[in-house]
């Protein structure tokens, strides 16, 4: 591996130095493969994505794994994100009776899609695996399959459709303009916007963190170290910002795949 | 995002376009921690959590139980201590009562005693006093006699006559005293 495959820029570019400002792109975002399994080409956010999955299955696996009914200090952490995702998402959006069924898939997302996020301000990692589009959007498409088959098995086809295009008779003569405009909205921007709103949420965090970052560096020349010390002050900021755009991308995604399922599974409206 | 797909367009990538690879990897490690957490950790913590609820709600049961226990224990002291100071109250009130009858009866029993032994002492007294004037009587009439036999010489030894003389003059000597009495009484 060369520097230029581990580092986001250039080390050896400072200002007055005749170097521009290594400036973050959708460069920041393509990664060399590290290495090769079984012809699939594994690179960085790919790693971080296996990692991630080892590290929540790894943390709940030693939180839950041997549970007592008296806990430990980890299970009562496992606890706590356990029911704040059953409790305040699940049971809030689907209601205990509905709800019940799919408190195991949205616990898993949230973890997943959490520390997934979280690879962003994990030294040396430090890149949120999320804004690459292909992880958020192979969970965007689960929920997607998920919805849209219980709509159709509990309302049937007709059913379904009405269910999905918001068919409602009382609104007159400009049905079909809302039937057309609620079917394209549901059944091909949601799942779209779904996806994108936690990948360009990360993607620009990454960006901003990049900017401040390199910044900090390149301006470390003469009178530039003054410049570089605010600029450090903002990835400290920011970092403390991204924390918290992190979990709560993840409770949006969550949320957000919840009202999906109760939409699905309510009457018309 | 118009400048993200004129920058996707430089760079000949598109940061929305999902690669196959990526794509795969990622729902491969969602199945994964899916799978973890649907057969083996949330079961096993949902278990766990419901024997936490029995566990509490039983133990609240018992505190419930214990409290009600103490509750009718202490009511039930309460009740017995009322019922022991009513029951003391009752026998003060009869020992009093009993205490007052008793001297009452006493009382009684004493006066009734008194004047037993003063109706005894009256009856006793005026026996001795009749046995005294009897004797007092047979004495003087004796002396009397005596006396007068041997004055007139004559023996009054008739017992009729001899008491029908003491008889009269007894009488004498006993109206002379109410006159004495009288002459007192007027003077």
């Amino acid at each position: 591996m060369s520097p230029d495959q581990t580092l986001a820029f250039e080390t050896d570019c400072h200002i007055f130095d005749g170097c521009g400002f290594p400036a973050p792109g959708l460069h920041s975002f393509t990664f060399e493969p590290i290495a090769t399994v079984g012809g699939i080409e594994i690179n960085k956010p790919m790693l971080l994505v296996l990692l991630g999955t080892v590290a929540v299955v790894v943390f709940f696996w030693a939180a839950f794994g041997r549970a007592k009914v008296v806990p430990g200090k980890l299970q009562m952490v496992g606890e706590a994100g356990y029911d704040f995702v059953r409790r305040g998402i699940v049971y809030e959006a689907l209601g205990k009776k509905e709800g019940d069924k799919y408190v195991p898939l949205m616990v898993s997302l949230f973890f997943f899609i959490w520390i997934m996020n979280l690879w962003s301000v994990i030294p040396l990692a430090q890149f949120p695996a999320t804004s690459i589009i292909a992880f958020p959007a192979g969970l965007a498409a689960i929920v997607y399959i998920l919805w849209v088959s219980l709509t159709f098995r509990k309302h049937g086809f007709v059913g379904g459709l009405k269910n999905i295009s918001g068919y409602d008779k009382s609104i007159g003569p400009v049905l079909p303009l809302v039937m057309a405009l609620e079917l394209l909205s549901n059944l091909i921007i949601r799942p779209f916007t779904h996806a994108v709103r936690l990948f360009a949420n990360m993607f620009a965090g990454h960006v901003l963190l990049l900017i401040f970052t390199i910044a900090s560096w390149y301006l470390l020349n003469g009178i530039g170290i003054a410049y570089a010390s605010v600029s450090f002050v903002m990835v400290l900021l920011l970092t403390v910002f991204e924390l918290f755009i992190q979990a709560l991308q993840a409770y949006v995604f969550v949320l957000l795949a919840c009202n999906y399922i109760q939409g699905a599974l309510a009457e018309h409206h | 995002m118009i400048a993200l797909v004129n920058l996707a367009e430089e760079e000949a990538q598109n940061p929305l376009l999902p690669p196959l690879p990526e794509l795969v990897i990622g729902l491969i490690a969602f199945a994964i921690v899916f799978i973890f957490f649907a057969k083996k950790l949330l079961p096993n913590i949902n278990r766990v959590l419901d024997e936490r609820r029995a566990a509490i709600e039983g133990g609240m049961e018992k505190a419930e139980a214990t409290q009600a226990e103490a509750q009718q224990v202490l009511e039930d002291y309460r009740a017995q201590l009322a019922d022991a100071r009513h029951e003391a109250a009752r026998l003060r009130q009869e020992a009093q009562e009993q205490g007052a009858a008793l001297i009452a009866e006493m009382r009684a029993e004493g006066q009734r005693q008194r004047e037993e032994i003063i109706a005894a002492g009256h009856a006793q007294i005026e026996a001795e006093r009749k046995q005294a004037g009897t004797a007092l009587r047979q004495d003087v009439g004796k002396l009397a006699t005596d006396l007068a036999g041997k004055i007139v010489g004559e023996s009054l030894e008739d017992v009729a006559r001899q008491s029908r003389t003491i008889d009269r003059f007894l009488d004498d000597l006993e109206a002379k005293a109410a006159d004495g009495s009288k002459a007192e009484a007027g003077r």
